[in-house]
């Protein structure tokens, strides 16, 4: 076995893992631990990991554990929703599922929201079938380290399947709380997202932290819509700034489906999101937009991919940032029109402010075309806030901190009205308010 | 050591021939491939003193150890070092030619092939040439005039016997030996090239221009140019480049190093047109070059203007580092790719000093099925309170085989700074192509126009020899592309 970091865990975890009698998913795992050990974490060296260093992440010296802790001292998880709202939820806490916390309502008929444990109890075939089928087989010269190290470890995660037509009009909410153990853990939540033709649903996931430890999440998702599906996507990582944070998303976009997804990061002390969206149908459209809000020595990187395979597809990406005080921002964002795939459309805008003079954002949109009948544009800029406003705002009273609060706020609230389940919005503009005035939203 | 003697011997033969009249030209080359032998000769065959030498081995060590840039966009076979001519001179009488009379004359007839009127351009042009023909100076003119106001525009070799002092300063100053595979060649092999110095204070009374011209078969072009810009100075640099057609793929990888001190200001033109390879892609110059200016002093500015028009790969970075307070670095490219060429160009704006300010645009043209990419770096560093830079990258993409691509990198540490950056990619305008051909003009005429229009902004930082020469190019680049 390699000296690779996390690959000890898997003697740890072995007969704890889920399914870890079936042949074709031990098969997976044991092929995703090897391309891990061969690769290790990915390094600075990699071109796609050129700005973040995942350093700090192998100094913590994390543990695994195979079962919950048993005692967690709330009786609700927080919600993002309004409380009245009728909604669906799934509550995990590091990395496992808790029953006791979720509360999965009155699930309209065709609509399925579970765990990956269950369906890989009771529907084995269903997920050999579709657990990889997104993010691609990892096979040896596998790029994605994190993913590789997910399937190998994957303990459990949510599974949400709607059926042909199924819409859903509430929201469901999947909440993963950190920390809650006794000593530093890392875990590997791993989610699917499967619907059938024409069905929508909006999903929110929030991340945040109860206890005192550093954690390390490492998430794994798979989202693919059939012909006509709609998902809204909305993630909010709050976690704790000692915790570590990375997220690798997959999205396979069927033909006039739509997948449209916002999120927002506040918490971590590094964190990753990395999405890849393949627009693989015709009149397939992306949505994915981000604001985020970094402190202190916080490091957030979203990199994302998006590949237009067929002809007249469209994506439209808006990032927002505020970085402070030593913190670093990264925004990687691709964007690929394939050979054939006229009449695509691509957007794709990278804005931030910087607050502090040791504040640093490194951006780099990229457009690779193969077709000539597209139209593609991408933009970044990186600056402090707008003199004249603060001025404009000072001299009508308003005291300094209030006006920077005033624009910072103006600045992110754009990209979070622009959100289509407004339910959420409140939520996040309120962590927003918190951010600003120093504190951590408590939960 | 025997090899050593055995070069030594060799470059005594071939001094033989040195009093020899010559009516074909005839490369004096050295041995094919690539060893501390070869460096050696250059070194010897140039006269040159030891500490050069040792700089230039020193680099041929660091360069068998470098590993080849993979980053870029760019496709190509394997480059066998071995299978290359490094040095190729025109024969001539050691002393060198005095005035155009002593001038080789096949060497000229060929030059009025290529519609260089090398004799017309002392009375029409006031361009001073300073010709490179196949990596030997063979004609300088206006020297007097330049010589009068101070300013040393001479082949870099002969800097290196008459400016030491200069040429040891400032060699590797901007681009160290190490900095590349393909520059740390070249500080192994550079044969010659341009050296200009314009003193304090000393506006160039004209603007200064190098044609450099790949003739012998087989032979790589190691072109070293060092531009040095005392307080208060100003000049204006014109690079143009043509090829006659062959078939092997012929290694380019010259390095120009611009220093610009206090108040003074470097404007570097070039048009690049080398042999493109064929529609297949067979052929054609690999032009990888390494460029880089410094900003030293405070209200410094160097401006890059670029027409890349030729050559079946690019792999070009004209960069700027901005340390002096309130320099400016500006760059202004097209990149116009046809057939099978492929381009990876772009450039890097270092800000350091406080108040820098930079301006990129780039136009990047795509037709056939060839590659274009813009790859370009702006970074602010933590102490360029106040620094501002505008990017600006257009494609244009003619026909549905061919690739355009932009790559910025954008590292902002500074929060007084100003960061833009803008790209689009688009087609050609069918209604623009329509107009133009409703009122009679042929299709390639129509093209021609549209994406002349499509450059504007950057032609029109060309001085004026060029503007005329490069929109004729961009006619004659992409003919065949549309129809």
């Amino acid at each position: 076995m390699s000296d690779a970091p996390f690959t000890d865990h898997y003697g740890v975890l072995r007969d704890a893992l889920p399914g870890h009698d079936l042949p074709w998913l031990s098969r997976l795992r044991a092929s995703a631990l090897e391309s891990f050990s061969v690769s290790g974490l990915p390094t600075q060296r990699r071109e796609s990991w050129k700005y973040t260093s995942l350093r700090p992440l192998e100094k913590v010296g994390f543990g695994v554990t195979g079962a919950p802790r048993a005692c967690i001292s709330i009786d609700r998880a927080p919600s993002l929703l309004p409380a009245a709202s009728e909604h669906h939820r799934l509550v995990f806490v590091d990395g496992h599922h808790r029953a006791d916390l979720s509360t999965l309502g009155n699930l309209p008929e065709g609509a399925e929201l579970t765990t990956l444990r269950e369906v890989l109890t009771n529907e084995p075939d269903w997920l050999e079938a579709h657990l990889g089928a997104v993010s691609g087989d990892p096979g040896g010269d596998w790029e994605q380290p994190l993913l590789a190290l997910n399937t190998a470890m994957m303990m459990n995660g949510f599974v949400l399947r709607l059926a042909e037509g199924t819409v859903l009009h509430d929201p469901i909410e999947v909440v993963h709380l950190g920390g809650a153990g006794d000593r530093p853990l890392a875990y590997h939540p791993r989610n699917l997202v499967v619907l059938a033709p024409r069905s929508q649903v909006t999903l929110i996931e929030h991340y945040t932290h109860l206890g005192e430890q550093p954690y390390y999440a490492n998430i794994g998702t798979e989202v693919s819509l059939a012909e006509g599906a709609v998902l809204h996507h909305y993630k909010l990582q709050a976690d704790a700034l000692d915790a570590f944070h990375t997220a690798t998303v997959h999205a396979e976009v069927g033909p006039d489906a739509l997948y449209d997804a916002f999120g927002m990061t506040t918490g971590a002390r590094l964190s990753r999101n990395e999405i890849a969206v393949r627009l693989a149908g015709e009149g397939a459209n992306c949505h994915l937009n981000g604001a985020y809000l970094v402190r202190g020595r916080q490091h957030c990187d979203n990199t994302t991919r998006i590949d237009h395979l067929v002809p007249n597809t469209a994506c439209s990406e808006i990032f927002k940032g505020v970085v402070d005080d030593q913190a670093r921002a990264v925004f990687q964002g691709k964007i690929t029109v394939h050979r054939d795939a006229q009449h695509s459309k691509g957007h794709q805008l990278s804005k931030v402010l910087l607050l502090s003079d040791k504040a640093e954002i490194d951006a780099k949109p990229e457009l690779e075309i193969y077709a000539d009948d597209v139209v593609c544009s991408h933009g970044a800029t990186a600056g402090d806030l707008d003199h004249d406003a603060l001025f404009y705002l000072r001299s009508r009273g308003i005291p300094e901190p209030e006006a920077r609060a005033l624009l910072i706020e103006a600045f992110l609230a754009e990209s979070v009205h622009n959100i289509a389940a407004q339910g959420i919005c409140p939520a996040l503009m309120s962590s927003i308010g918190h951010w600003l005035a120093g504190r951590p939203k408590e939960i | 050591m025997a090899a050593t003697v055995e070069t030594v011997e060799r470059v005594r033969a071939l001094d033989k021939y040195k009093y020899g009249f010559v009516t074909d030209i005839e490369s004096e080359t050295a041995p094919k491939g690539l060893s501390e032998d070869t460096v050696r000769f250059i070194s010897a065959k140039k006269g040159e003193p030891e500490w050069l030498l040792e700089w230039r081995l020193k680099a041929y060590r660091h360069w068998l150890k470098m590993p080849e840039p993979g980053w870029s966009k760019v496709q190509f076979p394997p480059i066998d070092y071995q299978d290359s001519y490094y040095y190729s001179a025109p024969k001539s009488p050691t002393d060198g030619p005095k005035s155009l009379d002593e001038v080789d004359p096949k060497l000229l007839e060929t030059y009025a092939k290529l519609g260089i009127p090398l004799n017309e351009q002392k009375l029409l042009a006031g361009v001073a040439v300073d010709a490179v023909f196949d990596s030997v100076s063979v004609a300088t003119t206006f020297k007097k005039n330049l010589e009068e106001v101070g300013v040393i525009f001479c082949p870099i070799s002969e800097a290196v016997k008459n400016h030491p002092e200069l040429v040891r300063r400032y060699l590797g100053s901007v681009v160290p030996y190490a900095d590349n595979k393909h520059a740390c060649l070249n500080s192994a092999v550079f044969t010659d090239g341009s050296f200009v110095y314009i003193p304090k204070g000393v506006r160039c009374p004209m603007e200064l221009s190098t044609y450099f011209r790949i003739n012998a078969q087989n032979t790589g072009q190691f072109e070293r140019t060092l531009i040095i810009a005392e307080e208060g100075s100003y000049v204006s640099y014109l690079e143009g480049c043509t090829a006659p057609q062959r078939d092997e793929n012929q290694l380019h990888a010259a390095v120009v190093e611009l220093v610009a001190l206090d108040d003074a200001e470097i404007k570097y033109s070039t048009v690049q047109n080398w042999y493109p390879g064929d529609e297949e892609g067979k052929g054609g110059i690999y032009n990888f070059v390494t460029k880089r200016g410094a900003c030293r002093g405070r209200n410094s500015k160097i401006s890059w203007t670029q027409v890349e028009t030729g050559s079946a790969i690019t792999w070009k970075y004209p960069s700027c580092i901005l340390q002096g307070d309130n320099s400016v670095g500006e760059f202004y490219s097209i990149a116009i790719t046809n057939n099978r060429q492929q381009a990876d160009t772009g450039t890097k704006m270092i800000h350091l000093g406080k108040n820098t300010r930079s301006r990129i645009i780039a136009k990047g043209i795509a037709a056939g099925r060839s590659d274009s990419t813009y790859r370009g770096l702006v970074r602010i560093g933590a102490k360029a309170a106040g620094a501002r830079n505008f990017t600006q990258c257009d494609s244009l993409l003619i026909g549905d085989k061919c690739g355009a691509h932009t790559v910025p990198y954008i590292e902002t540490k500074n929060r007084r700074a100003i960061v833009e950056h803008e790209a689009t990619t688009s087609r050609i305008s069918e209604d623009q192509l329509f107009y133009c051909r409703q009122r009679g003009m042929s299709q390639e005429d129509a093209v021609a126009l549209v994406v002349n229009g499509f450059c504007r902004e950057v032609m029109q930082q060309l001085p004026m020899e060029f503007a005329v020469e490069a929109q004729k190019l961009v006619g004659i680049s992409l003919e065949g592309s549309v129809g």
